[in-house]
């Protein structure tokens, strides 16, 4: 079981919570997971098959798509933070 | 006892002196350690070019720093030649084994004609007000005129840029530009600490710049009442700016000072936020990524609220402003790590700091080894979510 960041712009779509307990060995099979449970994720994170271009997924500080992308494993205990963009500065 | 006058006659007899002639000549040899003893006022009229200056009263503590080899030559002056024969003097007690005075003086000097270095340097009150800068050896007077000649552009006289425009005022950045087009709204005052009550309605820039203004009478103020476009952003950094503070609330504004900033060579300090959290990080063209290379495509708009829609905790600007105003002073000054490949994560809820890498895209549109995209675009379409999906 690995803890998932949950950023403020995505919590309407996971009842509120901050972060979340999520089951698998690679950031696919968690996000998988997650969306399963909260499938309005799904247009938040993925765009044709993939992880969408205005989203950020970071296993342990490095962006996964410096990695192995959707297939980057995940160790239990290991950070993971999801990042989509923001612009706001007001 | 002697008077002062039979002294000085003895200390000149145990010393060694040189008209100004021959200080010219070890001067242009490059030879000697130069020290002007004088009083700080006296230095910023002017000084043999290459002089160190260490007023008479603090020679003792301070030359070891300035002149660590004992054996090397020393020239030392002040305005007549009797303070330097005293200090002349007292660096051969030290153990200075060549020590030369200037017999008439820095007054001799100039009415030879000599080369005189003219140094912008702090006024009085200056060297008051910034006196907390002056203490950190890593600022210092070299820092403190660095930041007053230093230009800063603020996109957003908003939450992000009120902390941020306070801060480089207050520390003495020379000129502050700042591009807002609204007014001050009663819902801005949460947490735009730049602005007041008495100034609803007023246009932002207008505001910022009279607070900034009774703040530090130093700071010139640069308004812009315009939204940053594709067709005024070249008109704007024509005016010349080291680095750009990013306080946007949208996406377009976002990718616009992106690109200008990668065609134009100038570091941005990024902020943004939302509720309780928000980021920081610096863009620094060639040394690390721009904000392409993180977000290559914006969000569809409905996936992206903004304060305005979601609301913001109104202390977090403060915190992630005043990160910006950290990260501005440090590039203005070329002093410590700045943010560059790194985004500083903060949650204001669990007060917890995270930071992720960031890594340039050899692929990227704007800064990558084969740009594609080599002119302003529109961005508000690019933001609009032309994209099928999503």
């Amino acid at each position: 079981m690995t803890k998932v960041r949950i950023p403020p712009t995505l919590r309407e779509q996971t009842g509120g919570e901050r972060e979340l307990a999520a089951e698998g060995d690679t950031v696919r099979d968690l996000l998988d997971d997650l969306m399963g449970r909260f499938p309005a994720l799904q247009e938040q994170l993925v765009e044709d098959g993939d992880l969408a271009p205005f989203v950020n997924v970071y296993v342990e500080g490095e962006d996964v798509r410096t990695l192995d992308g959707l297939e980057t494993e995940v160790r239990p205990g290991s950070t993971v933070i999801l990042l989509p963009a923001m612009a706001g500065g007001t | 006892m002697p008077t002062y006058r039979e002294l000085l006659q003895q200390v000149r007899t145990e010393i060694s002196e040189v008209d100004a002639p021959r200080a010219r000549e070890l001067v242009d040899a490059g030879e000697p350690v130069i020290v002007d003893v004088r009083e700080q006022d006296e230095w910023d009229e002017g000084h043999i070019p290459g002089a160190v200056h260490i007023p008479r009263g603090h020679l003792e503590s301070r030359i070891e720093r300035t002149a660590p080899d004992p054996s090397r030559p020393v020239l030392v002056y002040c305005s007549a030649g009797n303070r330097s024969a005293f200090a002349a003097k007292t660096l051969e007690e030290l153990g200075y084994e060549d020590v030369v005075s200037l017999e008439g003086g820095f007054t001799d000097w100039k009415r030879n004609g000599f080369p005189v270095e003219l140094q912008a340097g702090l006024e009085a009150s200056q060297r008051a007000r910034y006196s907390r800068h002056l203490l950190i050896p890593e600022v210092g007077e070299q820092g403190q005129l660095k930041l007053l000649d230093s230009r800063v552009m603020l996109v957003g006289a908003g939450g992000l840029g009120s902390p941020a425009s306070l801060y480089l005022a207050a520390a003495g950045v020379g000129r502050i530009g700042i591009v807002d087009a609204d007014v001050v709204d009663e819902s801005n005052l949460q947490r735009q600490i730049v602005h007041s009550t008495e100034r609803l309605g007023e246009p932002k820039v207008e505001s910022a710049k009279r607070t900034i203004e009774a703040l530090n009478p130093d700071v010139q103020v640069v308004t812009y009442q315009e939204r940053l476009t594709s067709e005024n952003v070249e008109r704007i950094l024509a005016d010349g700016w080291d680095v750009i503070v990013d306080g946007a609330d949208n996406f377009p504004t976002r990718y616009l000072v992106n690109d200008a900033s990668v065609w134009h060579d100038i570091p941005v300090v990024h902020g943004s936020i939302y509720r309780f959290e928000g980021q920081v990080t610096v863009f620094k063209p060639g040394a690390g990524p721009c904000y392409r290379c993180l977000f290559p495509t914006p969000p569809p708009p409905e996936l992206a609220p903004s304060c305005a829609e979601g609301g913001v905790l109104g202390v977090l600007p403060g915190v992630i402003g005043s990160l910006q105003a950290n990260e501005a002073l440090k590039l203005a000054l070329g002093i410590g790590e700045p943010l560059v490949g790194r985004l500083l994560l903060f949650d204001a809820l669990s007060a917890e700091f995270n930071e992720v890498k960031l890594r340039r895209d050899p692929d990227c549109p704007v800064c990558g080894e084969h740009p594609t995209i080599t002119d302003y675009i529109d961005y508000v379409e690019f933001c609009a979510g032309t994209r099928e999906t999503a």
